[in-house]
């Protein structure tokens, strides 16, 4: 399969999403200029965290502005898979792909911890090899996951089950102290309709190996690994 | 008319800005005539303390610096010591405590911009970065304002950067009240032929300025840095600058892809003093001169005349030496990662800094008297006439308290021992995918993708040890670097360090510093770890007050195989729990006398350095044994908080039968600090394995007694001394800072 990892100005985490594609499951991964316009040559399409052109402005602001973008934008319509994590869920955000916004978080302090969230959707082709409730423990590093959407909105994604990670404990109890950011209902992570852009907080490819302390990111790679097979 | 920058100086300037009358008709000498405006604030600011290491220059000449391992010692941006199949390891420590007292975010975001900078000028890609941090009592609104702001800043552009803050360490003590203690440091990994040094080579290569515009902010930054914090400091707030990591994280992948494409001949940070040392010292460093025309300097602001340029300490700027065929490409990669690159001079052979505006000669000064043969002092030295008086103790006087379990709650609650996630949880510390033992342990371990090997780090400095002996104290900083490091299972390598201390000026601050400096070489020379650089921050005082003399050590560790490291926390019930080392009845200087009877006095504990390096020895054989599931070093608190730390952090409990020690006062026995012990525990199957390897190496070795259940258990004999649920311990020593932090 291959993985391009798109490398904006102030990406961080395009090293260690290239690793776990590339190394860890031994896939074709390719770093991606953010200048680049055609992305046509990609199965999956990974934007990576960090701080997209320093994001001084609002995460994710400037990066949708990104020449790339409108590559994105493109195979996102054409159902190949997109997958955000942390400023990259942020830029999602901004471009439109993926709907709601980011705050601060409520404490607004930046957080890098280990936390469980829940798995709510197994039925995705990022997370199809899990199972409903199945509880994740990922690491969070980030300042602005405060995820938001009115309710209008909250109650198109519950309808549509575009809701595919919230935050809780270690039994899977979604909980405000389980919540690291003051999320809207500990969300975590949500799907577009079409079921092929995901935008998630946690770091899935920092959980990917024994060595860093946690495998279940490895879970994400699984899935993409598993429905691509099956397409 | 002559411009302002041309008119010629005179003494009083001269003072205005720093410099001694001494050193005034050191300048006249060096230049045969009166300096103009331009070179007078060059001299300056490279002549002050922060940039010539005038009054450190001769204590620091104690230091050991050689070993095989080491491939760069002091004097480049930062120390280089080989690790193996062609890798090396580039790494140093710095000080930003003035501007952090007075602008603590951007202060300590720059202190951090900084030092990265050193690493990766080497040509090095930075994987790490650790803090030594430093304020005064937490119960002071002020003191949590400098504490969240230095933290945030770190945070702010560590994690903007994409480098792990992987460690550090916090301490509270009143003598940082009015000067706060910022020092960070940065871990780099390197092949051995990308090593780039600063050094101007190559007669009429280009000098290409990268990175961020150059704006009127941090003029004589260095020169502040230089003086002792009064009521007038905050009118320094213009001499802070103002850090963005975007920018700096985009200088570091265009210098880094062109060190990849051996684009450069040398290449030098523009940090203190900005252009002017920059250009001086890459020029000195290779006995070269260098041209520049500073009109074509991209400024941020209008009309900036050439000796604001010179002396600018705008962050993010980078100064290149270039062979001219390699222009168009250095220039082409500036574009691409949306950098200002320009072409402002070039390399000569003539040994002057000449420094041209619109082609017009503003500033010609020979580059080594000003980068490296400044003004060198020998100051008086002279034992502080209290230090007799802090160092005498009487134990008899003091009561053993009735109720020990509530004395390791109050220690366990110290801002000083407590956990530091509050501080940690703020920091990116695994981003980059590498870093596989994370804050909380002795030593942040990470691990060389592509390799077996792994990288351990720490920063240690207990300067209360410092204050009541600073000999004592130097050594024991280093050995506890060391041993943080060797408890995770690695070899220390080699150290960074970072002395802050007051004014040298003073013949009591004097002493200090040569002692402590001559206790840290004692200790490198003993446990093999030279020093490959570091940094000097003096004059950390305010109306007279110095800080506790504060020599933070950056120690750098190898392990082999990086699936052998171990960590601080217990692992499995029915583990035996040992101690390594010896017990004596000192409490001198401890957390304990501290925390519960308000002293900072009396000797800190003794230190044998023979027993130390046994003891370091017999933990890097142990961890390649894979005989060990946990070591913990005793150091704050005694051997009491060790085991409890190690209990809340593997949330396991422990039952210990403390017989088997010396007899002494109980409270010396938990909570004394006596150096080179480490608890340990292991599976019983490897009881007698460790047993024999400590007898064979020499040390120490007392089976104590077993993990088990939740409670954390002391006792001598029959008698109980501590019980406690480790739930309830482990809430203390979580919660502590962040109780103070949000009252």
């Amino acid at each position: 399969m291959r993985f391009g990892v798109v490398v904006f100005p102030g990406s961080n985490c395009d090293v260690d999403c290239h690793h776990a594609a590339g190394t860890v499951f031994g896939q074709k991964a390719e770093y991606v200029w953010h200048e680049e316009r055609d992305l046509s040559r990609f199965d999956c399409i990974i934007l990576p965290g960090g701080f997209s052109y320093g994001d001084y402005l609002r995460a994710g602001a400037l990066a949708r502005f990104s020449p790339v973008m409108g590559a994105v934008v493109e195979e996102a319509g054409r159902g190949k898979l997109v997958l955000g994590i942390c400023n990259g869920w942020q830029i999602l955000l901004e471009a439109g792909l993926l709907p709601g916004a980011m705050l601060k978080n409520n404490h607004l302090q930046f957080r890098c911890e280990t936390r469980y969230v829940r798995l709510e959707n197994s039925n995705t082709p990022f997370t199809c090899t899990g199972h409903d409730g199945q509880v994740l423990s990922l690491p969070i590093a980030h300042a602005e996951g405060n995820y938001f959407i009115d309710q209008v909105g909250l109650k198109d994604l519950e309808a549509q089950r575009q809701i595919v990670f919230r935050y809780a404990d270690s039994r899977g109890q979604v909980s405000r102290e389980a919540n690291p950011n003051g999320s809207l209902g500990g969300i975590a992570g949500i799907i577009n309709k079409a079921g092929n852009v995901l935008g998630m907080m946690p770091h899935p490819e920092r959980a990917t190996e024994e060595i860093l302390g946690g495998t279940d990111g490895r879970l994400i790679f699984s899935s993409i690994l598993q429905w691509w097979g099956g397409q | 008319m002559t411009e302002h920058y041309l008119e010629l100086q005179d003494i009083d300037q001269a003072r205005s800005m720093g410099l001694r009358p001494p050193e005034w008709a050191r300048l006249l000498a060096v230049l045969g005539r009166r300096p103009n405006l331009t070179e007078l604030g060059m001299f300056a600011v490279m002549w002050s303390e922060h940039c010539s290491y005038k009054h450190s220059k001769t204590a620091l000449r104690q230091f050991p610096t050689g070993g095989p391992q080491v491939l760069q010692g002091p004097g480049e941006n930062a120390g280089v010591v080989d690790i193996g199949d062609g890798q090396a390891v580039v790494f140093k420590i710095e000080s930003h405590n003035h501007p952090s007292a007075i602008e603590p975010y951007q202060g300590a975001a720059t202190g951090v911009g900084g030092i990265v900078r050193d690493v990766f000028t080497m040509g090095a890609r930075p994987i790490a970065l650790l803090n030594s941090l430093r304020f005064g009592d937490l119960s002071s609104p002020k003191q949590r304002y400098l504490f969240a702001g230095v933290v945030a800043g770190i945070a702010g552009y560590g994690n903007c950067l994409g480098i792990p803050t992987v460690g550090g360490e916090v301490y509270f003590n009143d003598s940082y009240t009015n000067n706060c203690l910022v020092n960070a440091m940065c871990v780099g990994l390197i092949d051995h032929d990308k090593l780039t040094r600063g050094r101007a080579q190559g007669l009429g290569s280009r000098l290409i300025l990268i990175g961020a515009r150059t704006g009127r902010d941090g003029i004589h930054g260095a020169t502040f840095a230089s003086e002792a914090l009064g009521e007038h400091s905050v009118a320094r707030r213009p001499a802070v600058q103002v850090g963005d990591p975007f920018m700096e994280k985009l200088l570091l992948e265009a210098c880094l892809e062109l060190i990849e494409a051996k684009s450069i001949l040398g290449m030098q940070d523009l940090g203190a003093a900005g252009l002017t040392s920059a250009s001086s010292e890459m020029a000195a460093r290779a006995g070269s001169g260098v041209e520049l025309d500073v009109a074509l300097v991209p400024c941020r602001e209008k009309s900036m005349n050439p000796y604001e340029i010179m002396l600018s300490e705008s962050q993010e700027r980078m100064l290149l030496a270039v062979e001219p065929e390699q222009v168009p490409l250095v220039l082409a990669t500036c574009a691409k990662w949306g950098l200002t690159g320009t072409d402002i001079g070039q390399v000569t052979a003539d040994g002057m800094v000449k420094v041209l505006f619109n082609g017009m000669v503003v500033a010609e000064v020979p580059a080594r008297p000003l980068a490296s043969e400044g003004p060198v002092y020998h100051p008086l030295a002279a034992e502080p006439p209290w230090q007799a008086l802090v160092t005498s103790l009487n134990l008899a006087a003091i009561p053993v308290p009735e109720d020990l379990t509530a004395v390791l709650g109050r220690l366990l609650a110290s801002p000083n021992i407590a956990g530091k996630e509050w501080v940690y949880r703020q920091y990116d510390h695994s981003v980059r995918g590498d870093t596989v033992t994370l804050p909380g342990s002795d030593a942040a371990v990470l691990r060389i993708k592509g390799t077996k090997k792994g990288l351990a780090m720490s920063v240690d400095c207990n300067s209360r040890y410092t204050y009541l002996d600073p000999y004592r104290g130097g050594a024991i900083a280093v050995a506890e670097a060391a041993r943080n490091v060797a408890c995770s299972g690695a070899k220390p390598l080699a150290i960074t360090n970072c002395l802050n201390f007051g004014s040298p000026e003073r013949p009591e601050i004097y002493y200090q510093l040569t002692r402590a400096i001559a206790g840290m070489a004692a200790a490198c020379e003993a446990l093999g770890t030279p020093v490959t650089g570091g940094n000097v921050s003096l004059y950390n005082e305010t109306a007279g007050q110095a800080v506790f003399p504060t020599p933070t050590v950056g120690m750098v560790g190898l392990l082999a195989d990086v699936e052998r490291r171990v960590t601080t926390a217990f692992k499995q019930e029915g583990d035996v729990i040992c101690l390594l080392g010896s017990t004596l009845e000192e409490l001198g200087g401890s957390e304990y006398l501290k925390v519960v009877h308000n002293l900072e006095r009396g000797l800190p504990p003794t230190l044998d350095l023979a027993a130390e390096r046994r003891l370091q020895s017999l933990l890097v054989a142990l961890a390649e044994g894979a005989l060990l599931s946990s070591a913990h070093d005793c150091a704050e608190g005694g051997l009491a908080v060790a085991v409890a730390e190690s209990a809340i952090q593997g949330g396991l409990g422990v039952s210990i039968d403390l017989s088997p020690l010396a007899s002494m006062r109980k409270d010396a026995l938990l909570f004394g600090e006596s150096q080179s012990r480490v608890v340990v525990s292991l599976a019983p199957t490897h009881f007698s394995a460790v047993e024999m390897l400590a007898g064979a190496m020499g040390v120490p070795f007392v089976c104590l007694g077993r993990v088990e259940g939740d409670v954390l258990c002391l006792g001598q004999g029959q008698e109980t001394i501590i019980r406690a649920d480790v739930a309830s311990l482990a809430e203390l020593w979580r919660g502590a800072i962040a109780c103070h932090m949000s009252p």
